[in-house]
């Protein structure tokens, strides 16, 4: 059985189209020294750090991580640098959090970011690669046809998109780290917004961000010590799929299903809706909210738009999801996957202030990336598992 | 901390190859997969290590992903390293229990590309990379600072050469190999002074893929098992006027961590790509005179980048895994000038 795992550390940096107030170096630091600041520790105390980023390209630096190592205190140290797409925040985060569940170490320091503005995403995305054919067409382009799936399979009301961007853009308000905080959002707003890749708004889009948000992870022994009460790590999973075979469904993948099942089983959880209190899941275009509900079994199969219909999701409903405003209001890449589990883990510690959800006992950090084939999820808790 | 025994091993021929990353790569994980004796679905975990700006492309290893397999869907992980991370990474995965065995590949094309211009993408990209200092040049900096500081001579340097090259002669996978005299080897002109070509790495495409398991499945999977007995790894600050370029502490931490001292090692396999880096490395390995360095010839004769540290490692396997040797040190490195480095000690059954 492995060694239990408690997040006493969180930091975030402002999140923004531009910072160009620091370099990278910066950025990494101010969410770290954040991180070991609500820890009550130091660069010294850290054992191991484990850096996640999405492509190279993004910002133009073969390996960063090599570049940063001082900055971020791993000096004579373990650095691992972990690279599995959009999911890649959350994968960096069970990747440091096994370290601990190994008994190799002690205390962990994880980070996931993306500096967009040294160099261009869509660029980025958009290379002509030896040996095959660039498709020119940013995230967006490839996940729409994916929504048109679902909208033709569900038969969802065509506002469910902007039913649920309203409610990110609206708990965005209450977070402050958020990048996209816009005071006079409403529904009429988003859906007059430009349509990017029918049936995809604008402002059913997720922004470019610069960001980095950081995590300390402890042992039993000195997360039991430490300052704030931890988020104890009740389950992990993680699972990938191939991108394209004749038969799979992108719509609803089984990488995700059987992620959430593996997840549900090792926390012990038989009724995901009741035993759940909040979610902050990878949403990077609005629809993936409903289509996630059914793949992580919060609704049945074709019946997730009804959640965000009925404002089951909402901050106030009866499983809220992306309190902090989700990935639809910041999107530092790399970061965006532990920026779930750092928010989930903060509801468990009760540091959410203005979008925290009372009571929250038990929560859900999830990322994906690829072309919806890789998922990597986490289970948090007050108690102990 | 669990038994970790490596079961299967295989490489690519590293040559400058017309086919793509996969194509390169699936014949090679077939053949890992194939020697363990389990099939595919039968391992629980699978992790890859690569690089995008290598391969031209963001996110390379889907592309790998879907050429090897993943349905019904794996548990999977990815590192932008070299293979030898993953392998740690897997390595780390059994140590918490969960996993019995794990599938570990990488894999590199350093032809498509301007390697020198790709590698300058790895300094300070606010004040070094703009410069562009090609690879083998900052590489000069370290050979001409490693010898004044150690009193070594480019004549130590080219017996490294010349010794690679010979022994790389039996390894069927080896690209630069041959019989060469120390004193036409002095009388070449320099790439980069004091490095000669014979100094620097002999680049090339390639993939690696291993099979590892936890004790009592590796000793049913494994003729001769291969022991991971220890494995750490540590990285120093990337600029180059900060550290003492003629010494690598993060690999002697390594190496102290591993337990390279414990016992009586009979060859090392060190992911050397310039000759006086192998120097280098024994000095902080603390690796006595009569270890057999490099039997495989070693990076300096076949270097695919991102795939040869795991080469090194599964070279040692091979060679345990035969007879030919018990105990081994095994090592791999990333970034300039020995900045990241990985160590591994092997013992077989």
């Amino acid at each position: 059985m492995a060694n239990l795992c408690g997040v006493i550390g969180i930091g975030q940096t402002k999140y923004d189209a531009k910072r160009i107030d620091v370099s990278m170096p910066g950025l990494l630091r101010e969410a770290a020294l954040r991180a070991l600041e609500d820890a009550q520790l130091t660069f010294a105390d850290i054992d191991a750090v484990v850096i996640g980023k999405a492509p190279d390209m993004f910002e133009g630096v073969m390996l960063p991580e090599n570049y940063l190592a001082d900055a971020i205190g791993a000096t004579g140290k373990p650095l691992l640098r972990v690279h599995t797409a959009g999911s890649v925040g959350g994968s960096t985060a069970n990747v440091a959090i096994s370290l601990i569940q190994a008994g190799l170490h002690e205390r962990v320091l994880t980070i996931g970011w993306e500096k967009q503005s040294e160099s261009n995403a869509m660029w980025g995305l958009s290379l002509s690669p030896p040996f095959s054919v660039a498709v020119v067409a940013g995230a967006g382009g490839y996940f729409a046809p994916l929504i048109h799936a679902y909208i033709e399979r569900s038969g969802a009301p065509e506002d469910t998109g902007i039913r649920t961007a309203l409610k990110d853009r609206q708990n965005a308000l209450k977070n402050p780290y958020a990048h996209l905080q816009i005071p006079d959002i409403d529904f009429d707003k988003i859906a007059n917004s430009p349509m990017l890749w029918d049936p995809i708004r604008y402002l059913e889009s997720c922004p470019s961000s610069d960001g980095a948000c950081a995590m300390v992870l402890a042992t039993e022994k000195l997360a039991e010590r430490a300052p704030t009460p931890p988020a104890w790590v009740h389950a992990m999973a993680m699972r990938s799929e191939p991108n394209q075979f004749p038969g799979r469904d992108a719509v609803n993948p089984a990488a995700g299903r059987k992620a959430a099942a593996d997840l549900y089983k090792q926390g012990r959880i038989s009724n995901p809706r009741k035993e759940i209190d909040c979610a902050e899941i990878y949403v990077p275009f609005s629809w993936f909210e409903a289509m996630w509900m059914e793949n992580l079994g919060f609704a049945p199969e074709n019946e997730g738009w009804k959640m965000v219909y009925e404002g089951a999701t909402a901050l106030d409903g009866d499983l809220p999801v992306n309190m902090s405003g989700g990935v639809l209001s910041s999107n530092a890449i790399g970061a965006s996957g532990m920026i779930r589990y750092a928010e989930a883990a903060m509801q468990v510690r009760g540091q959410a202030g203005e979008h925290q959800v009372d009571g929250a006992r038990k929560t859900l950090g999830h990322a994906y990336g690829g072309g919806s084939q890789y998922f990597s999820m986490c289970l948090f808790g007050k108690d102990k598992p | 901390m669990r038994d970790v025994g490596i079961v299967s091993f295989a490489q690519s021929n590293a040559l400058r190859e017309v086919r793509n990353e996969v194509e390169i790569l699936l014949p090679v994980v077939k053949e890992a997969v194939k020697q363990s004796g389990l099939a595919r679905t039968e391992i629980d975990f699978t992790c890859s290590g690569s690089s995008d700006f290598l391969q031209g492309q963001p996110f390379a290893f889907v592309m790998a992903l879907d050429g090897v397999g993943a349905w019904p869907p794996i548990k999977e992980s990815h590192v932008e390293m070299d293979g030898a991370w993953a392998l740690y990474e897997a390595w780390v995965k059994i140590q918490t229990g969960e996993v019995e065995s794990a599938l570990i590949y990488s894999f590199g094309k350093t032809s498509p590309g301007d390697l020198a211009e790709v590698l300058a993408l790895q300094l300070d990209p606010y004040c070094v990379t703009q410069l562009w200092p090609d690879a083998d040049s900052v590489a000069g900096i370290q050979a001409r600072l490693y010898l004044s500081r150690a009193r070594k001579s480019e004549r130590d340097l080219a017996e490294v050469a010349a010794r690679s090259r010979r022994d790389a002669r039996a390894n069927p996978h080896a690209v630069a190999k041959g019989d060469f005299d120390v004193e036409k080897l002095l009388a070449e002109p320099y790439r980069t002074s004091p490095l000669r070509d014979h100094d620097c790495p002999t680049n090339s495409d390639g993939a690696t893929a291993m099979v590892i398991a936890a004790g009592d499945l590796a000793r049913e999977l494994a003729k001769r098992p291969v022991w991971i007995r220890g494995i750490d790894h540590r990285i120093d600050p990337p600029a180059l006027g900060v550290r003492d370029l003629t010494r690598a502490p993060s690999a002697q931490i390594a190496a102290s961590k591993a337990g390279v001292g414990r016992d009586k090692i009979d060859f090392a396999e060190l992911d050397a790509p310039y000759s006086h880096q192998e120097l280098i490395l024994c000095e902080a390995l603390g690796l006595r005179p009569d270890v057999r360095i490099n039997p495989s010839g070693g990076s300096l004769c076949t270097r695919a980048l991102f795939s040869c540290g795991l080469n090194r490692i599964g070279d040692a396997f091979a060679r345990i895994a035969s007879g030919d040797g018990d105990r081994a040190v095994a090592h791999a490195t990333q970034g300039h000038c020995l900045q990241q480095n990985l160590v591994c000690v092997l013992e077989g059954e």
